[in-house]
């Protein structure tokens, strides 16, 4: 029996995500769901069949792809469209794929093209005017301040000075033609929340996530795993198994490994809570540009 | 104090290394409490924020390295860690150095989860500070130990009360600075207390505070031993959220989504506002009030046998009846009202100012509805909290005004049900979130409506009539003589060339009113144009006679109150029932008597007689014509 006395933290945060999930496919024309295959998309796509089950979402999947994902992630990604029953739309910025833009060679170019500009000209492209992120609020310090709803403007632009209040769980959807609007249903969930609902839900989540033995090497401080041939070795490096495990995914290259022997979910997030540096600490992006590299990033379009 | 900087006070579980399983369960049971923090820069409270973010252990290596990197380089604390920079988010703020918007903050404890609103203090932000009051269960006061309650004290708890926050803490922070006090303490609190009570707030939790030191903030500090209350984080893990007390109320859902995957399956998706709800309870569809009772509760998980308030659910129906998006489902026999004209208090939150007869959306539940705001009733000083007139509301003015809807809304008073009571208006064009507001009762006063000023005025009307306008509102049984001695009483006035009407109850049933027939609801209805009709005809200069039976109370106030003062005169043709009966000049009680007809007033219908009349007619005591010669000579001396 349910009891709203003892209605957990959890129970909210989940019939708060699925109220916010509701009310976009009602207000919007054409929404869609950004699907990163993370643990955080994964729990996003999770609460979006819970919202309309026993329909599947009335929207379809979008993965803004750069090409340098981790193979375990596009397994889980097309087995994961599959089994809810969603459509999924995969892009790549012809671009960026026409010069060769990778990780490798050109950092900070990389993320710029493939993902920043990938993400608007899908956008574009497929005319959707909401799409749904799985940004936490925990995550950083000018998420933090995000709004659920954020405003873009046709270009994709934010202004964190010209937010929208949002009181109560009265969502303002109305936008003018060109805008669009970026959602985030989990923005008031921590990391431990995740890892807890992952847990309890039993949600399917790239393998990556669980320590193993893989192939590594350490570069400026990193751990990097060879995820395939593409990973161009520098003279006299030699790739190490190493047991290992991701916090967060992003393209194997720009993503840090951590040395770790939690193999199951409770290891994992036992790990999480002993550990003493934040999550995406192993994320290259956030160190551009100084202390404000998110805030400025999502001022041009990040999402 | 160096030691608590690398050994937090609240420390991670053990359970965790030890048993992490064990663990697991206890953070799947914790409840969760949403609050604001209400302060200037200079009350400390992002570094009281950053305490509690600290002290719980949600600051990690890095972050703290990069913190007492930042606090060496741009830090207003010396040496020592300055944890207001750990929430001053926005580049743009790191630079001026204030809180510029409403962040919200994650921490957890052995019992329960946070979410925090910092909320800033400036007075052009009260905005921001409605908007994290708005689903706050708790509001922490934060005062300066060293300066006492200042304007902006009062502006906090004012809004926070506005808002409906039930839980306030006074937090008396910077203890440390004037010595750890006692005497400062109590002083505050007693000016406290008088001040909260002269705005409505009747409790509040004072405690004794440094969050730069860490003095009761997790447990008793050594350094206040006078002091016996809890300590903050023991007051936050123990206090009630709101979501219990939503649960004891009766059930309502705004549905959300209709959810039809194929002609088999018709479910209503929402989150349930208040109450419980069962398979097997009657609900009522508002506002068609059509009703059924509850089927299934669906979720991915499996069917519900009970839901509560706060959760996100799908229900079934047992017949096939019209609900969607918009639709409130309710209790079958205690659901709430819907009205389309409403008093409410507002806070306006856009840069253009109102504009009174402006076309608004305004959004409550999922109701979307265009709305009217009229000009304010008055406007509130929020550091005075005096009223003042005001003909509009500019960016962060707070005013009482009335407003009307295009179509009616089920609604509540805010202060029962904050979803179906709290609203948004949103600008047409620019599609910004202008306002917020909340319902305080529906009016059915026609004023209220935006009136079309015209040169010709009513004062001008009258003036060329020679007389002054006013309503001579006849109430009494059937066949006590209304008519009769409203027709004396229009011949003598026409003898006396003054222009007159006669508004007849049977007549207007012939024409205006032969919609309607004679239950509750249409009498009020019948009564409502009938004065609405009078009202435009005093407007006009004449002299107003009705004769209905008009058996309400407040349908007469109703008319009463849409007159100018004065111009409304109540006129009891008091004849008891029997002699009523027995004349039966129609054979109406009669058709009464034997069911033939239904509804009767004085049979099967009520007749509140008027409790104050301005004139009161006996018809046994005296003649029509007495009667109308008083009348006469009480509305001419």
């Amino acid at each position: 029996m349910v009891d709203a006395k003892t209605l957990t933290h959890l129970e909210r945060l989940e019939a708060e995500s699925i109220h916010i999930l509701r009310e976009v496919v009602s207000e919007a024309e054409k929404p869609v769901m950004l699907y990163s295959v993370g643990k955080d998309s994964a729990v996003m796509l999770h609460l979006a069949r819970k919202a309309f089950y026993p329909s599947p979402p009335p929207f379809p999947l979008l993965h803004v792809d750069t090409t340098w994902k981790f193979q375990e992630m596009y397994k889980l990604r097309d087995r994961m469209a599959q089994e809810s029953g969603m459509e999924l739309l995969v892009y790549h910025n012809q671009e960026a794929k026409d010069r060769g833009i990778n990780p490798f060679d050109h950092g900070a170019l990389h993320t710029d093209m493939w993902k920043t500009e990938g993400l608007k000209q899908a956008l574009n492209l497929y005319g959707f005017d909401a799409a749904f992120g799985g940004a936490r609020r925990d995550e950083e310090k000018s998420r933090a301040k995000e709004r659920i709803f954020s405003f873009r403007t046709a270009s994709h632009g934010w202004d964190p000075k010209n937010q929208r209040p949002e009181l109560w769980n009265l969502y303002n959807a109305k936008k003018s033609k060109g805008e669009s609007i970026r959602i985030f249903p989990i923005s008031n969930w921590t990391e431990l929340d995740i890892w807890q609902y992952i847990h309890l839900n039993d949600i399917p989540i790239v393998p990556l996530y669980f320590s193993a033995k893989r192939p590594t090497v350490e570069r400026d401080g990193m751990l990097l795993m060879v995820d395939d041939e593409r990973f161009p070795l520098e003279p006299g490096e030699v790739p190490v198994e190493r047991s290992i495990r991701f916090r967060t995914l992003g393209c194997y290259p720009l993503t840090g490994a951590v040395e770790s022997e939690a193999a199951t979910l409770p290891e994992v997030i036992q790990e999480m809570l002993l550990t003493t540096t934040s999550e995406r600490q192993g994320r290259a992006i956030d160190k551009d540009a100084g202390g404000a590299g998110m805030e400025k990033k999502k001022q041009e379009g990040y999402f | 104090m160096t030691d608590t900087l690398t050994d937090p006070i609240y420390k991670t579980d053990a359970l965790i290394a030890e048993d992490i399983d064990a663990y697991l369960d206890v953070h799947q049971h914790k409840t969760m409490l949403r609050f604001i923090t209400c302060g200037s820069v200079d009350d400390g409270k992002s570094t009281l924020i950053g305490r509690l973010l600290y002290d719980s252990k949600m600051i990690f290596e890095d972050q703290l390295a990069a913190l007492e990197a930042d606090s060496r380089r741009v830090g207003t604390q010396g040496q020592e860690i300055d944890f207001a920079l750990l929430v001053d988010g926005l580049a743009a703020e790191r630079e001026q150095g204030i809180t510029i918007d409403v962040a919200y903050r994650f921490f957890a404890t052995e019992k329960r989860k946070f979410i925090v609103a910092d909320t800033p203090g400036h007075e052009q932000y009260t905005r921001n500070m409605v908007t994290g009051a708005s689903t706050a269960d708790l509001a922490v006061i934060l005062i300066d130990a060293r300066k006492g309650i200042l304007t902006q004290t009062r502006r906090h708890s004012y809004l926070a009360h506005l808002i409906g926050i039930r839980n306030i803490v006074l937090a008396v922070n910077k203890m440390d600075l004037v010595g750890y006090d006692q005497a400062v303490f109590d002083k505050i609190v007693a000016d406290y207390t008088e001040f909260a009570a002269s705005i409505g707030i009747t409790a509040f939790t004072p405690m004794p505070i440094s969050g730069f030191k860490g003095d009761n903030i997790t447990g008793p500090s050594e350094n206040t031993p006078w002091y016996t209350g809890p300590a903050l984080i023991e007051h936050l893990e123990t206090v009630e959220v709101n979501s219990a007390v939503d649960a004891d109320k009766p059930f309502r859902m705004p549905v959300q989504w209709v959810n039809r995957p194929n002609l088999d399956f018709r479910g209503f998706s929402g989150l349930i506002a208040t109450g419980t709800v069962r398979p097997g309870d009657a609900i009522r569809v508002l506002p068609s009030g059509k009703t059924s009772t509850i089927s299934r509760i669906v979720t991915m998980d499996g069917d519900l046998d009970q839901a509560v308030a706060g959760q996100s659910v799908t229900l079934c129906f047992a017949d096939e009846i019209d609900c969607s998006r918009g639709d409130v489902i309710a209790l079958a026999d205690n659901p709430p009202q819907a009205a389309d004209q409403f008093e409410a208090t507002i806070v306006w939150m856009a840069d253009e100012e109102m504009l009174p007869s402006r076309s608004y959306w305004l959004k409550i539940g999922t109701q979307m509805v265009t709305a009217t705001v009229q000009q304010p009733k008055y406007q509130v000083n929020v550091n005075t909290m005096e009223h003042l007139a005001a003909k509009t509301l500019d960016l962060n003015a707070i005013g009482v005004a009335n407003l009307s809807t295009d179509k009616q809304i089920v609604f509540e008073a805010y202060a029962q049900n904050r979803t179906l009571g709290g609203f948004i208006l949103i600008d047409k064009i620019s599609n910004a979130t202008v306002a917020a507001g909340m319902l305080h009762f529906s009016l059915r006063r026609a004023q209220n409506v935006h009136w079309q000023a015209t040169d010709v005025s009513r004062d001008f009307h009258a003036g060329l009539k020679n007389q002054k306008p006013a309503v001579l509102w006849f109430t009494g049984l059937s066949g006590a003589g209304k008519s009769t001695i409203a027709n004396l009483v229009e011949k003598k006035l026409a003898r006396m060339n003054r222009h007159t009407f006669l508004l007849d109850g049977d007549n207007v049933r012939h024409g205006l009113n032969k919609d309607l027939g004679f239950t509750d609801a249409d009498r009020v209805e019948n009564i409502r144009r009938v004065g609405e009709v009078a009202k435009l005809m005093t407007d006009a200069g004449l002299i107003v006679i009705t004769a209905f039976i008009s058996p309400f109370r407040s349908e007469r106030d109703m008319v009463r109150q849409m007159m100018q003062p004065g111009e409304f005169i109540e006129v009891h043709i008091d004849t008891p029932l029997a002699d009523a009966e027995a004349r039966d000049v129609k054979g109406l009680y009669k058709k009464a008597r034997s069911g033939e007809l239904k509804n009767f007033t004085g049979i099967d219908s009520p007749y509140e007689a008027p409790l104050d009349p301005e004139i009161r007619v006996d018809t046994v005591a005296m003649t029509a014509d007495e009667a109308a010669d008083a009348i006469v000579a009480r509305l001419i001396p």
